[in-house]
């Protein structure tokens, strides 16, 4: 008898370790499976979910334009996963993507990791320029080619880019007796930089008390950087920073309107930088559309109409992004038809209306959500209008796959510094060792 | 193992002993003795080895998500490999090991973790140790207090580092503010090498000295009442009894929060992550306050060079091994000499 229990406990014993077992290495399988199933499982009857991995705010939802697709496709069904920064989603999906797991049918990419993506995940991606409805003309020629492989696959379609302009407060420019008139301003420093920081001295000489011409050096460096074609890599795709004159140009015209101190000591995003703008404590910053949905967010409800937004002296890019689909997805088809819907010219002109997401397809331009765009903050400019030019201007530029890490280590480790008293040169250094430090493998 | 009663024979007793068996017996007697004997092969196996078959979860989950990362990264930190294509691996030797020895910016970050490890765990020790001597007398809502000790304990640490960025800012800082009207300047809490490090020990502080006062009071109440009746007796004031009879009583318990806070000191990540958001694992503009976990995670999750942090990895692991040596070395002296 005791023998029998010893026996029956021991099976108990045998059958619980042999289901951790189990358990354990179900947890080990492939989750990304499971979850597809899973997810049209829950989608109601016969319905395909689509799902789509995104960060920060793309307002494909906020702007109904999933609602309107499930309208149009009866038998499909959107969910969204959204990670709030692009830090925290880009190395998750780069994970994903090298162990083809986890992966949800759509995949956006930030501009700033398209080239990595092209260069070392491409197989693992979709060629999204056979899809029926995707015209390599409806987008603008190098938001195309940034996601463009060398081998002519298209592996993201673009949605919005950030086509830059000068956000500016009119009653600080008037107290500091600069012109008002957008046009009038863009013409004080068109063509160059160095005359938009000799307009920043001007500003000094009768600024309002405890205010700055402009934000934070990042912002000025950034700016700068953007409308340049030749930047941190050469076209073969060599690491050309260190001796690319137009770099140092850029830091060094940044340096100077630190020790100036025409730009406030601020890193942009940061809960203190918000407050700058609450506090409007400074006159002038390089705005993208989606910047201009920012300053709205932080500003006090006085500061609505103060802005407007006159061209920079050089166009540049900063932002935007592109959906991409994985190989390995559940869904491919029904996701590269998405996807192409998401992005066609119509619908990326209604998110400008909804989210200024500005379009990467120059036919929207002319759409009336894009001509006829308002924003609170600068009250009846035609904005639409405005950045429509810039975005036209913009060069292509060579991007590389190391681009965020050589910019924020110039920014971050760079020229922040001489807004804290360090020299330009030592600021230089700082900056250049601990990129060259980030960059080795 | 223990001795087994129920297999062996009892011993004989003189002129007790059974009556001899009947030969009729012999052959079911025999079929009997079988039977024991399988039983016992079967018990003996079940004795030997189901004490595996019990610990064995432990070491399955072990070897899949401690051994085999170990070894995966001591194997990954000889190459030279990258987090996008973590399959591609190029042998590099000792190179990763090699190179950290003039990596400024890895013994830049070793010495922030040791200066943030002191300034954080040596107040947050003294401090733990006067609030639970503080609780440890009589109070009107004791437990009110004991909970509120516990809570930044159990707060995130994203949440509390976000209150502790906004605190600590250089233009709109509440500290700064409070500061200026003792005539002090703004201090650039995030930019200025000691003020970064002491607002990341704040953060960590905060979070830890609860907890630790916590485990004091708890060794404190396990004193026996009567050393304390005894000192006083001897006339011995408060904070004599204190000196004299909590502190060597508290002596392995202090032991215990000194290893163990030593232990959170060296893998510090999530407060100085956190306390520059933007800047990220750079720790400050001049790495001011990196320590090594972040210099680690740089380095992996940043900038993509799973070899190299893999090495640091390693040598984090082999300079803890270290420390935990000196740890372990200072305890027995201090045992020995109790």
């Amino acid at each position: 008898m005791r023998a029998r229990t010893r026996t029956a406990r021991k099976a108990v014993v045998l059958a619980a370790v042999a289901t951790l077992g189990a358990g354990l290495l179900a947890g080990c399988a492939d989750d990304g499976k499971d979850d597809g199933s899973g997810s049209s499982d829950g989608g109601g009857k016969g319905k395909t979910t689509i799902t789509l991995g995104l960060f920060g705010t793309f307002g494909f939802k906020e702007a109904g334009l999933y609602a309107e697709y499930e309208k149009l496709n009866p038998n499909i069904k959107i969910a969204e996963n959204v990670v709030e920064r692009n830090e925290n989603y880009y190395p998750a999906l780069l994970n994903h993507l090298t162990t083809n797991s986890g992966l949800q049918d759509v995949q956006a990419v930030e501009v700033g990791n398209i080239a990595e993506i092209v260069g070392t995940q491409s197989s693992k991606l979709q060629d999204l320029s056979k899809v029926s409805g995707v015209k390599a003309s409806n987008w603008l020629d190098w938001k195309w080619a940034q996601a463009t492989t060398k081998d002519n696959q298209t592996i993201g379609l673009g949605t919005d880019i950030g086509p830059m302009a000068i956000c500016y407060r009119k009653d600080l420019f008037q107290q500091a007796g600069l012109p008002t008139d957008r046009a009038e301003v863009a013409k004080l420093w068109e063509g160059d930089w160095n005359k938009f920081v000799s307009v920043g001295e001007q500003y000094k000489a009768k600024a309002p008390k405890g205010t700055t011409f402009m934000d934070s050096p990042g912002g000025l460096i950034n700016a700068v950087l953007s409308s340049e074609k030749d930047r941190f890599y050469d076209s073969s795709g060599k690491v050309i920073y260190k001796t690319n004159p137009a770099v140092k140009a850029a830091f060094d015209l940044t340096a100077k309107a630190a020790e100036e101190g025409l730009v406030g000591a601020q890193t942009q995003f940061q809960p203190a930088w918000d407050t700058t703008i609450a506090n409007s404590k400074f006159a002038a910053m390089a705005c993208p559309p989606w910047m201009l949905g920012y300053i709205k967010g932080k500003s006090k409800p006085e500061a609505a109409g103060k802005w407007d937004v006159a061209l920079a002296p050089k166009s540049g890019n900063w932002g935007g992004s592109f959906l991409t689909v994985p190989k390995s997805g559940k869904h491919v088809k029904e996701a590269e038809a998405l996807v192409a819907w998401l992005t066609a010219p119509e619908q990326q002109a209604k998110l400008f209306g909804v989210q200024g997401s500005f379009p990467s397809a120059p036919s929207a331009y002319t759409m009336s959500q894009v001509t006829g765009a308002k924003n609170d903050m600068t009250g009846d400019a035609p904005i639409g209008t405005i950045f429509a030019e810039a975005a036209k201007a913009i060069p292509v530029q060579t991007i590389g796959p190391k681009d965020q890490i050589i910019q924020q280590g110039l920014t971050d480790n760079g020229v922040i510094l001489v807004t804290k008293g360090k020299s330009p040169e030592e600021a230089w250094q700082t900056a250049t060792k601990t990129i060259d430090n980030n960059l080795e493998k | 193992m223990a001795t087994r009663h129920d297999t062996a024979a009892p011993p004989a007793k003189e002129g007790g002993a059974a009556p001899g068996r009947p030969p009729a017996d012999a052959v079911p007697a025999d079929k009997d003795h079988r039977r024991r004997a399988r039983l016992s092969r079967r018990w003996q196996r079940d004795v030997r080895w189901s004490p595996y078959a019990f610990v064995s979860p432990f070491f399955l989950l072990f070897v899949a998500f401690g051994l085999f990362p170990l070894i995966y990264t001591a194997w990954a930190s000889l190459h030279t490999v990258e987090l996008t294509a973590p399959t591609d691996m190029e042998w590099a030797g000792m190179r990763n090991y090699t190179r950290i020895f003039d990596d400024d910016f890895f013994w830049n970050a070793a010495k922030n973790t040791l200066t943030i490890g002191i300034i954080s765990t040596v107040p947050q020790l003294l401090m733990a140790m006067g609030l639970a001597h503080i609780l440890n007398y009589k109070l009107r809502a004791s437990t009110f207090y004991r909970v509120v000790m516990l809570a930044p304990y159990a707060t995130s640490i994203a949440a509390a580092s976000l209150v502790f960025v906004l605190l600590f800012g250089r233009d709109y800082g509440m500290i700064n503010w409070a500061l200026h009207f003792f005539g002090i300047d703004a201090i650039d809490w995030q930019n200025d090498k000691w003020p970064s490090q002491i607002a990341v020990s704040s953060i960590i502080v905060w979070r830890w000295t609860g907890y630790n006062a916590l485990i004091y009071l708890a060794a404190m109440q396990a004193i026996p009442q009567d050393l304390y009746e005894s000192a006083a007796l001897d006339g011995a004031s408060r904070w004599q009894q204190f000196i004299h009879v909590t502190l060597p009583s508290l002596r392995p318990t202090i032991l215990f929060t000194c290893v163990v806070s030593t232990i959170g000191a060296s893998q510090v990540f999530g407060e100085p992550l956190l306390f520059d958001a933007n800047k990220g694992a750079s720790g400050g503009a001049e790495h001011q306050f990196q320590t090594l976990g972040l210099y680690l995670y740089e380095q992996g999750w940043v900038n993509q060079h799973l070899g190299r942090a893999s090495a640091i990895a390693w040598t984090m692991f082999l300079i803890l091994i270290v420390v935990g040596i000196v740890n372990y070395v200072i305890s027995r002296r201090l045992r020995a000499s109790s």
